[in-house]
């Protein structure tokens, strides 16, 4: 027991790069008492949530519009939901087997996200040439 | 005995790396998830289900925003609050936000203290978790009042585009089932580690089996993926 605690007290990764070592610590990290990691490293994705959190309400906040402003929200979403997935739902120490059956479906969801583009682009050109009229 | 052998992660074969590791697991015998419980992979394949369908939710909304003639209400406008005599914008959601995060992060210690077998922390923070869902639940009792009382409805909306109302409602109204769903379970599992049901291998209720401290990591995926899915509609619904 001891063993697995130091053994993953030197393996703690920095979230810098964490992404990273994630696949290092995944080798080292099976055992039969489950998910063990460090309260610090869920203090810290605790803490980077809330800065990220806090940068995507600030881009509200100024009021920033147009592509800055999409680009920040789906960079700042991206990097919650990354570490929320990650560390918290310890999907960076299953097996890959596990977390390709996992992830990759919602990731095939964008192609209907285009499909639903075009879908309603056209839509939008219909209604706009046929039945637009102030109501 | 034979339950044992399924519910526990028995034996885990070495792991290959990269997509050699992946064919290898998938086309052995019997089980692809190696290390993994039934449990455990049936929330995680759960969650996945749940994923499509708020993913159809969102490109509902998607398609109604983009396909419509009718300007869309502006969401900082509509959510915003007057705080001390201060106009601040989506400050409700904002701090709806920090709540479910801080309610995530209560939740993952939950779980680590579970696996050291620590059952009086693990309550205590997943009580402090079902506490945190719950106000959130009861800002978003407040924010629906505060809409309907201006008027918002599924058909129609003082501000603009009359499908606002039937995304928000929809959207915002199945993820706060979700999360009033999590706060039971979040109770209930409190329970039982609070009794020691774990320690001693006590057979549960409804499906008298031995239960694990897993099942607290179980509750906290699903707990945290009504975090995941609050991210996405945050970003997608009131920034946008």
């Amino acid at each position: 027991m001891t063993n697995v605690a130091v053994d993953l007290g030197a393996q703690q990764p920095s979230l810098h790069t964490h992404k990273h070592d994630a696949v290092a610590v995944a080798a080292g990290a099976t055992h039969a008492e489950g998910q063990q990691h460090p309260i610090k490293l869920y203090l810290v994705v605790w803490g980077w949530l809330f800065v990220l959190s806090t940068c995507s309400y600030l881009v509200d906040y100024f009021g920033l519009h147009g592509h800055l402003r999409w680009s920040l929200i789906l960079l700042f979403m991206v990097l919650k939901a990354g570490l929320i997935v990650a560390v918290f739902m310890h999907m960076a120490w299953e097996r890959l087997a596990l977390a390709y059956a996992i992830l990759l479906p919602p990731v095939l969801v964008l192609v209907f996200v285009a499909i639903m583009v075009f879908e309603s682009e056209y839509t939008h050109l219909i209604r706009v040439l046929f039945f637009a009229s102030p109501t | 005995m034979a339950e044992t052998t399924l519910t526990d992660t028995v034996e885990s074969p070495e792991r290959i790396a990269g997509w050699r590791g992946i064919a290898a697991d998938w086309s052995s015998d019997q089980r692809a998830f190696k290390n993994v419980s039934w449990g455990k992979a049936m929330m995680w394949i759960f969650l996945l289900s749940d994923t499509f369908i708020f993913s159809c939710f969102l490109l509902s909304y998607m398609t109604a925003r983009m396909s419509t003639t009718v300007p869309w209400p502006n969401p900082s406008e509509v959510f915003a609050l007057n705080i001390a005599g201060r106009h601040i914008p989506l400050i409700l959601i904002a701090i709806m936000t920090f709540i479910l995060i801080s309610s995530s992060g209560t939740m993952a210690m939950a779980v680590n203290f579970g696996y050291r077998r620590d059952r009086v922390k693990t309550a205590v923070l997943m009580l402090v978790t079902a506490a945190f869902g719950a106000t959130f639940v009861g800002m978003q009792a407040f924010e629906w009042t505060k809409l309907i009382m201006e008027g918002v409805r599924p058909w129609e909306n003082p501000w603009g585009a009359a499908q606002f109302g039937s995304s928000f409602f929809m959207i915002t109204g199945f993820h706060g089932t979700h999360v009033t769903i999590g706060v039971i379970f979040l109770i209930a599992i409190a329970r039982k580690v609070w009794r020691g049901d774990f320690d001693v291998a006590r057979r549960g209720f409804f499906t008298s089996r031995k239960g694990h401290y897993e099942i607290v990591e179980i509750m906290g995926l699903y707990w945290h993926f009504v975090d995941l899915v609050w991210v996405f509609i945050f970003a997608f619904f009131y920034l946008w």
